[in-house]
């Protein structure tokens, strides 16, 4: 008898693409659009080939403007249409940012409850690559900050797949953060390949001294962070958030109030953002059971420097999560 | 094809380095001026392959090529009087080349080991813009400003042919002729925004889209750089004198990647590259000047070593930049500096040294 094997080893950028691939064919009313999303295969290479499968009615190289292609898929959205479109990067969705704040994540409530806008955004964040101030936002956090969106931060092969199946099946606009980063790593997606839920928190590493709470791109740092604090006899539990709004406080609490230590990590800016709202969640809901203060590592808040020794010193780094978890375990003033 | 409509494009030097006549436009030009024009061209092309092969060689983060783009860039740099303003963008080099940015100073921007680059006060020229179509905005509030001060001065405002698709450039349309602005939107369409192919996707002609805003456009071949010049001059006179904005559509060709971490091959064939290998806006300029005996051999020997020191000077330049030390992330975030920043400034400066000490003991 043989075995058919039971995960296929794929790229983030890959499992993304099967996502959209697999989306278009179950549903003909999905279709991709952006800039270069056609033959260049999308500013990161995710949509290569789907030109060729779906066609140029299907996977759409629109003019070069991000109000436009926003504003365009909530047109379709609204008409029945399942469109994704894609952004190019975060740093330039803040030209769609009316669209998408004003319009798509209000209009169900402008309307009574009579429009709805399943609309799913796409885009990549994150620094660490050298792009210089304007091209290394990483605004989760702001995005998660907003009533009407859901905010989804894959950070696994099996979630870049399957959120978005998930996300085109839900009533309301969906924005999709990938982290630029995370398109080269390879890991495993079960066989046979499904969607995933997008409401939930998972724990991706057990752990009893402390939890690490994190997403997206800095999922690893976390998971490697935990490996080197093992190697010092500190057992880290990491969670990962995933959907960023709604955020799934339960299985963040139930962790903290077993470890009684948490440190939150997040490429966002230090204040007001995604890792803010995060350690204020636990501050109120687990304060009894702290034994010590929440700790947080995020970007050091500068626009993000181009130089690489100057944009990896203002960004979350391995060392310093493993700093900020002794730190809280009472290793380290 | 993509050079379908080169035709209705002002020309005054063909390909092949015949002087034409142009109905509108004309140009005279000392031989000193001329060949300073060979010249700046000749510069421009080597600092952009030094850039580029200095990225390849990692001394660089990123570069994005003006190959091709000589004529138009510096034809309409060097219409500027003292006094006019520009705004670029990232693919500008002849421009800042022709408005005295040292060229070390944007490739240390290209290096990263400095944010802002050049002074863009001194030297009446904005820093590279990297977001599409920003700074056309900025080209007509600064233009709106002048017009305020009573100033002569006129502003130039660069942008390419995929950033005329953002709302930016629209607007920046509408503002410039409700308040007769005086700006010159000079957009060089190089028929490429990244893989997209402007005139296979949308083969309205860019610069009849002027008219519906309410104000002239012209479309010059961006490879002439008399016609450039005669064009621009044209127009930022019209500015300085209360006549308001034009649109000017230098019809060129990206002859590089997008940037170096493009590759072209995947969209584009390398036909299209030989029709404009032909147009080239230096040979053309060469082939001129040879033929009505303005420049000889000796001059064009000149200019090349004259080349191949600035290329010297650019690789030595960048490889000894000194690179910035980590707390600088936090030199130009305010005006002043305020407590919140001060203390991460210090937590960045104790952690560092506090790792370094760790490696060292
Ligand atoms: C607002 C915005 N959207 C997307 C990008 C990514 N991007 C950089 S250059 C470019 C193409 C620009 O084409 P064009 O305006 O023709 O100028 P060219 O690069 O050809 O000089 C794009 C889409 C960006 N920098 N800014
Ligand atoms: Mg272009």
């Amino acid at each position: 008898m043989t075995v058919m094997p039971d995960v296929q080893v794929l790229s983030f950028r890959d499992a993304v693409r099967e996502g959209i691939r697999d989306a278009m064919r179950r549903d003909e009313r999905v279709f991709l659009m952006g800039e270069d999303v056609g033959r260049y295969g999308g500013g990161f290479g995710v949509s290569l080939g789907l030109l060729e499968e779906f066609g140029e009615e299907r996977v759409r190289d629109t003019p070069l403007s991000e109000s436009g292609f926003v504003g365009a898929g909530i047109g379709a959205a609204l008409g029945g249409m399942r469109p994704i479109v894609e952004i190019m990067t975060v740093n330039f969705s803040l030209l769609a940012l009316d669209q998408i704040l004003n319009t798509a994540a209000t209009l169900r409530h402008m309307s009574g409850g009579q429009f709805n806008v399943p609309l799913v955004i796409r885009m990549t964040t994150g620094a660490g690559r050298q792009l210089a101030a304007q091209h290394s936002h990483s605004l989760e956090g702001f995005y998660a900050h907003i009533p009407g969106l859901r905010v989804v931060s894959p950070a696994t092969v099996e979630d870049g797949f399957g959120m978005l199946a998930t996300a085109l099946e839900d009533p309301d606009p969906v924005v999709i953060f990938e982290h630029g980063s995370l398109y080269n790593e390879k890991g495993e997606l079960p066989q046979p390949a499904a969607p995933v839920d997008i409401d939930f928190a998972r724990v991706r590493r057990g752990g009893d001294d402390l939890t690490l709470i994190t997403h997206g791109g800095s999922l690893r740092l976390c998971l490697t962070a935990a490996d080197q604090l093992a190697a010092d006899g500190i057992s880290a539990e990491v969670i990962d958030l995933r959907t960023l709004r709604p955020l799934d406080d339960q299985t963040v609490m139930a962790s903290v109030a077993r470890t009684h230590r948490a440190v939150v990590v997040d490429e966002g800016w230090r204040s007001v953002g995604m890792s803010a709202e995060v350690a204020a969640r636990v501050a109120e809901e687990c304060f009894y059971d702290l034994d010590a203060p929440v700790g947080r590592v995020a970007s050091v808040e500068v626009p993000i420097p181009y130089p690489r020794h100057l944009e990896q010193a203002a960004l979350p780094s391995v060392e310093r999560v493993v700093a900020a978890a002794e730190r809280a375990v009472g290793r380290r003033g | 094809m993509v050079d379908g409509m080169l035709g209705s494009a002002v020309q005054l030097l063909t390909p092949e380095g015949e002087r034409v006549a142009d109905e509108d436009y004309d140009i005279s030009l000392s031989n000193a001026e001329l060949k300073g024009l060979y010249r700046d061209m000749v510069l421009v092309r080597r600092l952009d392959s030094e850039a580029t092969a200095l990225q390849r060689q990692g001394e660089l983060g990123l570069w994005a090529s003006s190959l091709g783009q000589e004529a138009a860039q510096v034809g309409s740099g060097r219409s500027l009087l003292p006094g006019d303003y520009a705004f670029p963008t990232y693919r500008d080099h002849g421009v800042t080349w022709s408005r005295g940015v040292p060229p070390l100073e944007v490739l240390a921007m290209f290096r990263g080991v400095s944010t802002g680059g050049w002074d863009p006060i001194a030297l009446r020229c904005a820093i590279y813009t990297i977001v599409i179509g920003n700074q056309a905005l900025h080209a007509v509030g600064y233009g709106m400003g002048a017009q305020l001060d009573g100033s002569s001065e006129a502003v130039i405002g660069y942008f390419g042919d995929g950033a005329t698709d953002e709302g930016d450039v629209n607007e920046a349309f509408v503002f410039a002729a409700d308040f007769n602005a005086p700006v010159v939107f000079f957009c060089q369409n190089n028929q490429w925004a990244i893989s997209s192919p402007r005139e296979r996707k949308n083969p309205a002609p860019l610069y009849e889209r002027a008219a519906g805003f309410g104000f002239p456009g012209v479309r010059v071949d961006g490879n002439d750089i008399l016609a450039v010049m005669a064009v621009t001059r044209a127009a930022l006179e019209r500015a300085r004198s209360g006549g308001g904005p034009t649109l000017v559509e230098a019809y060129t060709y990206r002859m590089a990647a997008h940037t170096t971490s493009d590759d072209p091959t995947r969209y584009r064939h390398a036909e299209e590259l030989e029709i404009w290998r032909l147009r080239d806006p230096i040979e053309r300029l060469k082939v001129f000047l040879a033929r009505q005996g303005i420049a000889d051999r000796g001059y064009f020997d000149q200019i090349d070593r004259e080349a191949a020191d600035l290329a010297v000077m650019i690789r030595d330049g960048v490889r000894s930049m000194p690179e910035p030390p980590a707390e600088t992330m936090f030199d130009h975030v305010y005006a002043e500096p305020h407590e919140q920043l001060e203390r991460q400034r210090r937590w960045l400066v104790d952690y560092e040294s506090s790792f370094t000490h760790e490696v060292s003991s």
